[in-house]
């Protein structure tokens, strides 16, 4: 049964990664960077939801909404004052990936000063008992949170799929040069994409608040596993970011348990330097080569 | 050289004199006591110009490197007491091991991989400090740590330790910057600039991250050594990921290229959290701040923007000098004696044997089969798309064949590396130009005549005699092969000169080692007519002195007046072989070019 509870528990961990891993993947395949502090709009997101649903006393779904667009609108002005202005340079990678350290740390410390150093609670909307699934104990939270994944995943799914502006944002990814050339407004996708890869990390954020306390480092540790999911799935591959994710969660929760607590942070990054020995191009990543 | 290194002096003049200018008292025991700070961190950051700023390679563990340097030397000397200066020695060799692995690590990895990689290695070691109680004393950390003593001279007291820790800041300085000025430095900056061309070029692109890695590895280990006899105790909340970020900013605020840039970021942002503490809790923020705005408005940090202050006022005081004119000077058209001489007959030099490079489903090289004698200058024609120049990246080892196999000067060459290859005496141009763009004409020459150089890590720091020549030796070989070709502006960067100029340059860097086979992929293109003739004339005189030439081209004018043997392709097969004439006479050519209604009197 252990095994079992574990599980549940790994999945909901691994959603959280799988969510934040999204948006590194969308960013990347759409402007070929690596925004360094998505995962701190997981720690934005949550803030926000603190103050609307605890101080202003907002219906908690109304919060929720309204934090999640929230942690877009920041992403977009994150995207327009750090992306922006070097995107254009010859070899952008390094700098934007500098740019978004930078912006990392500002954004880590602009929430310490704004609500202070002591971690704050944010209640779920379930009672904090856990319930008996024929003898499995699990956590309401954990199965919202692997609920609310995997319906946000179809509707990503949908959106890109279904919608024009969805369409559009694929064509921007993989050409943007004829996307622009059949009149699709590229730089407003890109920012688009952006936004939509924070909004994602601040779904993630709020969903794993109650789990753990909502403190201004919450953020960087999810998205640093994050960013190891997305490359173990791939990096360039959707499907990988949810799997990786996933996968993370799993080996870290029973690492955790099994093998040893004190080193539960570690296993992320044991697997990923085991994939990038073995398998650079993780689980569904094409292995492409440069072109000359 | 050894007068540039004096522009330093006036720097550790002034710093060693800090001591006396600091305030007595409480006061200046602290000020002192953040000045030794500063010290190790320069150190550290001094690793960090190594990898960031010459190899364009990402490190967020330099703090690990520093946590593994104090903890050697604590636990050796604390828990196992071990005298000093062995513990210290241990103390940069353990950190460097690490920087060995992790270097060997990134071979195959691209900058953001990489990066997560060292942030990784950065957490494990961080959770390894924390937990391993028993080795490293877990959160307490490790006190009592000694200081050093050397026969009769103590280094207990603050003062003495910090001249101390400046003999060592000195030691990394001339590390720094005598890789910088070497030609292993040389090959770390080719590989910032264009991995492809800088393996091409000879590079070992393996050994060269290997050696940034390690380097900044020892330097890491060396601060973390200092910092911990200096600070007297250590605990792991030092060796932390936000250290890492701190030593990273550190060197890119001041300026990631440059000894004193980053000299100067480590000293700023040792003490400007002091200053700043009027703003409490806000100076991080500010920090973060200072991060982005240095990247987006001073690539070159904050020495650059000094740098091009003092520039723009000796421009104003100082009227520019006129340019020089062109002096006269001895062109390959005029050298006389060939450098290969010419062997007629028939020996075969290089030999592609039913050559397959498959892309997924895309066959862009079929089963392809040619020979190029010696003496030869050998065309492959073709129209776009035929696989010409994925033909050129298997010769030049930038793929690996799919099928088949290539044979040169009686070697099997297929699927080596490009550096191999290189070396083996085959080195190539590109077709969309490939130089370093931020070197000069010159030194990316000289970045073409690595492989000749012998000298490695131990040779260049200790400054040996043979050393100095050879670097002397490919800096004459590179001057003279750019004076060859007619190039005279050989200080300027790469990315300043126009097209055809690049392309000559590009072709010094090629043949500055004098290799036996020259490959050049459509050498005249985007040259216009009077470029392309002199091109021409430039090959034609290649082939004269000897070399043995295959290229790649489209204008139909320049093939035939150079090309002794021509091949074409299309659609990834041969298609016809001959002389010039001959096979511009063939059908099947004219039905590749012009397709199959081609009712064209080619005559």
């Amino acid at each position: 049964m252990q095994v079992i509870q574990l599980l549940v528990t790994g999945l909901a961990v691994g959603s959280i990664y799988a969510l934040v891993a999204l948006g590194f993947v969308l960013v990347y395949t759409a402007v070929n960077v690596v925004n360094f502090a998505q995962g701190d709009f997981s720690m934005v997101a949550a803030f926000f939801m603190v103050s609307l649903v605890v101080s202003a006393h907002l219906p908690y779904a109304l919060g929720f909404v309204v934090s999640v667009i929230l942690a877009g609108v920041a992403g977009y002005l994150f995207q327009l004052g750090v992306y922006q202005p070097v995107k254009n340079r010859p070899r952008n990678f390094l700098p934007v990936m500098i740019a978004t350290v930078g912006g990392s740390i500002f954004l880590q410390h602009l929430f310490l000063i704004l609500y202070g150093p002591v971690p704050l609670q944010l209640p779920s909307v379930f009672s904090q008992q856990t319930v008996d699934l024929g003898g499995v104990h699990v956590y309401p939270q954990y199965l919202l949170i692997i609920v609310v994944t995997a319906v946000m995943v179809a509707l990503l799914n949908w959106f890109f799929e279904r919608t024009k502006l969805g369409k559009q944002m694929q064509a921007t990814a993989q050409d943007p040069t004829t996307a622009r050339l059949m009149g699709i407004n590229t730089a407003r996708m890109n920012a688009l994409t952006f936004a939509l890869s924070t909004a994602l990390g601040g779904l993630a954020g709020i969903l794993v608040a109650p789990v753990y306390m909502v403190t201004t480092t919450m953020g960087s540790l999810i998205g640093l596993k994050a960013f190891a999911a997305s490359i173990v799935g791939g990096f360039s591959s959707v499907k990988g970011a949810i799997i990786g994710g996933l996968a993370i969660g799993i080996i870290e929760t029973f690492g955790g348990t099994y093998i040893s607590g004190a080193y539960r942070d570690a296993f992320a990054f044991i697997v990923l330097v085991l994939f990038l020995i073995f398998r650079p191009y993780g689980l569904f990543g094409e292995k492409v080569s440069q072109k000359v | 050289m050894a007068r540039q290194i004096l522009k330093f002096i006036p720097v550790i003049a002034l710093l060693a004199i800090v001591p006396f200018l600091l305030p007595g008292g409480r006061l200046g025991t602290y000020y002192l006591t953040l000045t030794i700070l500063s010290v190790s961190y320069a150190i550290a950051c001094l690793g960090l110009t190594v990898v960031l700023g010459y190899s364009g390679q990402v490190s967020l563990a330099q703090a690990a490197f520093y946590g593994l340097g104090s903890y050697t030397l604590a636990i050796l000397t604390v828990k196992h007491h071990w005298p000093f200066w062995p513990s210290a020695l241990l103390g940069v060799i353990v950190p460097t091991l690490f920087g060995l692995v992790l270097g060997a690590i990134s071979l195959r990895l691209t900058t953001h991989y990489l990066a997560l990689v060292t942030i990784g290695f950065q957490v494990i070691i961080s959770l390894v400090l924390n937990n391993w109680a028993t080795v490293t004393g877990g959160a307490d950390g490790i006190s009592n740590i000694p200081r050093p003593t050397i026969g009769p001279l103590s280094f207990v007291d603050d003062r003495s330790y910090y001249w101390l820790m400046l003999v060592f800041l000195c030691l990394a300085v001339y590390v720094v910057y005598r890789l910088r000025h070497s030609r292993l430095g040389n090959a770390l900056l080719a590989l910032r600039e264009d991995e492809i061309a800088a393996s091409s070029a000879g590079i070992n692109l393996f050994w060269a991250k290997v050696l940034a890695f390690s380097v900044s590895a020892a330097l890491g280990g060396l601060a973390g050594v200092l910092y911990a006899a200096g600070a007297l105790y250590i605990s792991p909340n030092i060796y932390i990921f936000d250290q890492s970020v701190l030593f990273f900013s550190m060197t890119l605020v001041g300026g990631q290229e440059s000894i004193i840039g980053t000299l100067l970021g480590a000293g700023l942002l040792t003490f400007l959290p002091e200053w700043l503490r009027f703003l409490k809790d806000y100076y991080i923020a500010v920090y973060g701040l200072l991060v982005i705005v240095v990247v987006l408005f001073l690539p070159d940090g904050l020495w650059g923007l000094v740098q091009r202050g003092v520039r723009a006022i000796l421009r104003l005081v100082k009227k520019e000098t006129p340019v020089q004119p062109a002096a006269v000077v001895e062109t390959l058209m005029q050298r006389a004696e060939p450098i290969h001489r010419p062997t007629p007959g028939e020996q075969v030099l290089l030999e592609v044997k039913d050559l397959h490079k498959h892309f997924g489903g895309v066959k862009a090289v079929n089963g392809v089969s040619f020979t190029v004698r010696k003496g030869d200058v050998a065309v492959l024609i073709g129209p776009n798309g035929s696989g010409k120049t994925t033909v050129l990246n298997v010769l030049s080892g930038i793929y690996e064949p799919t099928a088949g196999e290539v044979w040169f000067d009686g070697r099997n060459i297929s699927g080596l590396k490009p550096h191999v290859i290189n070396r083996l005496g085959i080195a190539r141009t590109f077709q969309n130009i490939r130089l370093f763009p931020e070197l000069t004409a010159l030194e990316n020459v000289i970045v073409g005549y690595y492989p000749k150089g012998t000298v490695g890590l131990a040779g260049t720091l200790l400054s040996t005699p043979r050393g100095y020549l050879e670097e002397r030796i490919a800096r004459e070989r590179a001057e003279e092969t750019l004076r060859l070709l007619g190039f005279t502006r050989i200080h300027e960067k790469a990315k300043n000169l126009p097209y055809g100029q690049q392309r000559i340059v590009e072709i010094a860097r090629a043949m500055v080692c004098e290799p036996q086979l020259l490959l050049l992929d459509e050498p005249a293109a985007g040259m216009n007519t009077e470029e392309t003739k002199e091109l021409s004339h430039l090959v034609y005189r290649l082939h004269e002195l000897g070399f043995t030439i295959l290229l790649i081209e489209h204008d139909m004018s320049f093939v035939s007046q150079v090309a002794t043997q021509a091949y074409v392709m299309d659609f990834g097969s041969k298609i016809a072989e001959g002389s010039v004439d001959e096979v511009l006479r063939n059908p099947a050519v004219i039905k590749a070019y012009l397709g199959d209604d081609a009712e064209y009197d080619y005559a």
